[in-house]
């Protein structure tokens, strides 16, 4: 009952290179986007904030159906990057990691805005006083403040790349081996006569990394706190 | 030598203020709302003139005719706020080595032990700001700034969040800061006694406008 299959493990491991790729790839810059709206005023603020919020909104098999129109073999961008760049997003597991990326990016800003915007700009005014020109002051300062913020922000974005399926599977697909993360595999085996028992598996693992990232975030959090304040 | 003539409107409030100083402690004198803290905050580079000029000695740090305007990081000029505003995340030892992190200075743990010992901060070093009474944020805040090097040292009311018994214990602080560091410095205050003990210079501020100028005999009784 609690054997995983070859197809299973493959599904789980992709799963988490897709979550941890996106991650890694969207946090710094969510970091800067996230600077950028908590810190800037600029012409057209709020269509950036509104797009970064649209895959919460839209669909997600229109995000899916998007990407596929302009990252996908004949897609504007696609097309080009493919040609000269030799990197390709149909159906393949970086195509997962793109879409997973897009769809996770707002729950990664918000709380690495939020923890920005609660930062005393009257400790980055004394940082620069002291010599630190600004990007020392965000730096030394600004980035290590937020740093709850931004472990919130990795592990949501992480939480919900992992969890991803309407913009993946409109996307890349559903292929076992390249594009077929936990939750398409497990929306395959409730599809399949016998898989039940298989499916069960999958969802008791999803729980389990949820679960973990959920742990992780507290311990994450804490410590922060617990070096800010130090007391 | 500080000389500073400057205007800056904010919003309904107006201030002209012009006066060169070559003492070693100049004070900022006035009630609060004079306008003392938004002028330093011009000396600092944290605000910016309409129009008018500040230079210390030769050099040229607002020109609003020559478009010239030193940011604060590049001005060495000091600053000790009221409330301290040292760095949470970073420890006592951290925060004095701040600024001279920023502006790669050498190691100097000579000069280092001159301002624990001025400051009596050596048993400090290892905690965190948030474990520091009033008192010694504020003595911290004073060796951060000076350990930076800075040219000149603004303080803005560093005992203004104090009760009487803090000021007393700081205040001698500030006058062997005073008449051992040998950086000419500018104190804010809204209290006489302060200035009398301090200032070697006064400038008085009264609704953005200077309206005296000289030694302490132009304060107030």
């Amino acid at each position: 009952m609690f054997e995983l299959s070859p197809t299973e493990w493959t599904a789980i491991q992709l799963s988490l290179r897709v979550a941890v790729v996106a991650t890694l790839i969207a946090t710094p810059l969510g970091i800067a986007i996230a600077w950028l709206l908590a810190r800037r005023d600029f012409w057209g603020k709020s269509v950036v904030d509104a797009v970064i919020h649209l895959p919460l909104v839209l669909p997600p098999v229109v995000t899916g159906y998007l990407l596929l129109l302009t990252f996908g073999r004949r897609g504007l961008v696609g097309a080009w990057l493919a040609d000269h760049l030799g990197i390709v997003f149909a159906f393949r597991w970086t195509g997962a990691a793109l879409a997973c990326g897009i769809m996770s990016f707002p729950l990664l800003v918000r709380p690495i805005r939020l923890s920005i915007e609660a930062i005393d700009r009257r400790l980055e005014q004394a940082a620069g006083t002291l010599g630190a020109a600004p990007w020392q002051v965000f730096a030394t300062v600004t980035l290590p403040l937020a740093l709850p913020g931004v472990l919130a922000g990795m592990v949501l974005g992480f939480a919900k790349a992992i969890g991803e399926f309407g913009a993946t599977i409109t996307f890349v697909s559903n292929i076992p081996g390249e594009t077929q993360t936990i939750s398409s595999a497990i929306y395959s085996l409730i599809q399949t006569p016998d898989g039940d028992t298989a499916a069960l598996r999958l969802v008791l693992v999803s729980i389990l990394i949820a679960m973990g990232a959920l742990v992780a975030s507290e311990w994450f959090a804490r410590r922060a706190t617990k070096r800010l304040h130090g007391n | 030598m500080l000389r500073v003539d400057i205007s800056k409107q904010l919003g309904e409030f107006s201030i002209e203020a012009a006066f060169a100083s070559e003492g070693r402690v100049t004070g900022l004198f006035g009630a609060s709302g004079a306008g003392k803290t938004s002028l330093i905050n011009m000396i600092a580079g944290l605000l910016q003139p309409d129009r008018g000029s500040i230079a210390i000695d030769t050099e040229m740090l607002d020109d609003t005719n020559a478009r010239v305007h030193v940011p604060a990081h590049r001005r060495r000029i000091g600053y000790v706020f009221q409330d301290a505003r040292l760095f949470p995340h970073l420890d006592v030892r951290q925060n004095l080595d701040y600024g001279r992190r920023m502006n790669r200075l050498a190691e100097d743990p000579a000069q280092q032990a001159r301002v624990t010992d001025l400051l009596d901060i050596g048993r400090l070093l290892d905690r965190r700001p948030g474990q520091l009474s009033g008192g010694e944020r504020q003595r911290v805040a004073l060796g951060r700034a000076l350990l930076a090097q800075p040219r000149l040292l603004l303080l803005d009311e560093p005992l203004g969040s104090l009760d009487e018994e803090r000021k007393e214990e700081i205040l001698p602080y500030l006058v062997r800061l005073r008449d051992e560091a040998n950086i000419p410095m500018v104190y804010v205050s809204h209290d006489a006694d302060e200035m009398r003990q301090l200032a070697t210079q006064v400038v008085m501020l009264k609704r953005g406008r200077v309206t005296a100028f000289g030694g302490a005999e132009v304060l107030p009784d």
